[in-house]
């Protein structure tokens, strides 16, 4: 398809995305995975586009994950959903802004179910009000937290101090981005772009220098897929999505993964590790693996922000030769050091694929 | 080697480049009704063999395609030469004589 033709497709599913006064919830899972991400995001937010973003430490998790594996009903879900949103009353925000993509798509599908059936959103009302003595609006807007790095990122590019570029040569990096099931496959005009052209990561990665990579198989699933990898025996499932991405992506010689959800850059990461040791194969240059970055990392990465405080010690694949293309200055000796100087441990570095 | 207690399933994908079409170009010499089969599945949906051993012309055309001659192999080993399939095929191929003529360049 020519790219006037897609770009008139994605155009016809913008979302209006609020430009401040946020309530933001975080994600149960990122802070394990990408332990900088959430915290680079609201730094972003708070100090690099000065909005107003507010966060509850009293917010628990969507329950989206336990839904999605069958081990609650969905009613269970919405309550605990009812009880986030009044929460977000209570503190006099009217703007949800979720970190998780699968707390999106719960999100998104509890309020258009009580847009179908008004009388289950009374009921689930009664059992926020008997449960725990809450009331709730609903959200006026509902948004990703990469729907906001999107609707910035041309501040963020104002801002950069490095662009996604190889510093040698001057060619954009070639960068595949994975957008996450959830985000729009369930509700397709409730993500920039809809379900077939999503723009929201493109979005970024064009304005901060890259070209984006169309490859046969961008629109495949990560492997998550809850009921897959939690039970041990399913893992080959999950693992076996993954590698299908690689075998279809590896062709076009990708420098960078960009990614949107929890799950996907965990197991597009992780999952490079495990197939090298299985089947002897890495997708990166030399021996290396191909780099995942979630979307707040790049914009940490382009912003100038020091590897290390973003996290980036705790990915599997290396990601040093990402960085000296794009000529970002980091210290070998401080990545295995914590806050305050405080040594985090170096890992036990795999055989299969490089690492440092 | 299998310290992970799970396996990895190679891709099903096919990359129309790299397929050895060799095979489906011979059948297409002697029988270039092949190339135009639409793919309407009326052949499988007639079958007797098909809901009991998964046979269908549609799949047999379609996997030659593809260069996946194992699977045509197991697919036409159930087939009764009953000729319905070709009484119904819209565009009046004759499925039969095409199984006959795979078998016989095999
Ligand atoms: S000839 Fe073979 S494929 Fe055709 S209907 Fe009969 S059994 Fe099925
Ligand atoms: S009925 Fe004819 S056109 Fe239809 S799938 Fe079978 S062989 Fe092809």
């Amino acid at each position: 398809m020519i790219y006037q033709g897609k770009q008139k497709i994605w155009s016809d599913y913008q979302k209006e995305i609020p430009d401040d006064n946020w309530y933001y919830v975080r994600s149960c899972i990122r802070q394990n995975f990408f332990p900088a991400s959430e915290k680079m995001f609201m730094e972003i937010c708070r100090n690099v586009l000065g909005k107003d973003i507010y966060e509850n430490e009293h917010h628990t998790t969507c329950g989206g994950i336990a839904y999605h594996c069958d081990t609650i009903p969905q009613e269970t879900a919405m309550t605990i959903v009812a009880r986030q949103f009044a929460l977000m009353t209570e503190a006099g925000y009217e703007n949800y802004v979720a970190s998780c993509i699968t707390s999106f798509g719960n999100y998104t599908e509890i309020l258009e179910t009580w847009h179908e059936f008004p009388e289950l959103e009374a009921k689930i009302r009664e059992m926020l009000w008997k449960s725990c003595r809450k009331e709730f609006k609903k959200p006026k807007y509902l948004a990703h937290s990469s729907d906001l790095i999107f609707k910035f990122r041309n501040e963020i590019a104002e801002k950069a101090k490095f662009h996604l570029v190889n510093k040698e040569t001057g060619e954009p990096l070639r960068v595949v981005e994975h957008i996450g099931c959830h985000y729009s496959k369930m509700f397709p005009s409730k993500g920039v772009g809809g379900a077939e052209y999503p723009y929201v990561l493109t979005g970024m990665i064009e304005s901060w220098g890259g070209n984006i990579i169309d490859y046969p198989e961008r629109r495949h699933c990560c492997g998550y897929g809850f009921r897959q990898y939690h039970v041990k025996a399913n893992r080959g499932y999950s693992l076996s999505n993954t590698h299908k991405k690689f075998e279809s992506m590896a062709p076009y010689k990708p420098d960078m993964i960009i990614t949107n959800c929890p799950g996907c850059p965990y197991f597009l990461d992780r999952w490079q590790y495990v197939i090298a040791e299985m089947e002897g194969k890495t997708y990166g240059q030399n021996g290396f693996g191909i780099p995942v970055f979630t979307y707040e990392e790049v914009a940490g990465l382009v912003l100038g922000y020091d590897p290390w405080d973003l996290g980036l010690q705790l990915h599997q694949v290396a990601v040093e030769p990402l960085l000296d293309k794009i000529g970002i200055e980091y210290s070998p000796e401080e990545k295995y050091k914590g806050l305050n100087s405080k040594d985090i441990m170096k890992p036990e570095l795999p055989s299969g694929i490089k690492c440092f | 080697m299998n310290k992970f207690g799970f396996s990895l399933s190679p891709s099903s994908a096919i990359n129309l480049d790299q397929v050895d079409r060799t095979f489906f170009n011979k059948l297409t010499e002697v029988e270039p009704d092949a190339l135009r089969c639409m793919a309407c599945g009326s052949c499988s949906a007639t079958c007797t063999a098909a809901g009991y051993t998964g046979m269908s012309v549609r799949k047999v055309l379609l996997n030659l395609q593809r260069g996946r001659n194992e699977e045509v192999r197991k697919m036409l080993s159930a087939c009764m030469l009953c000729g319905k399939c070709t009484m119904v095929c819209p565009r009046g191929i004759n499925t039969r004589s095409i199984i006959l003529n795979i078998s016989k360049l095999w």
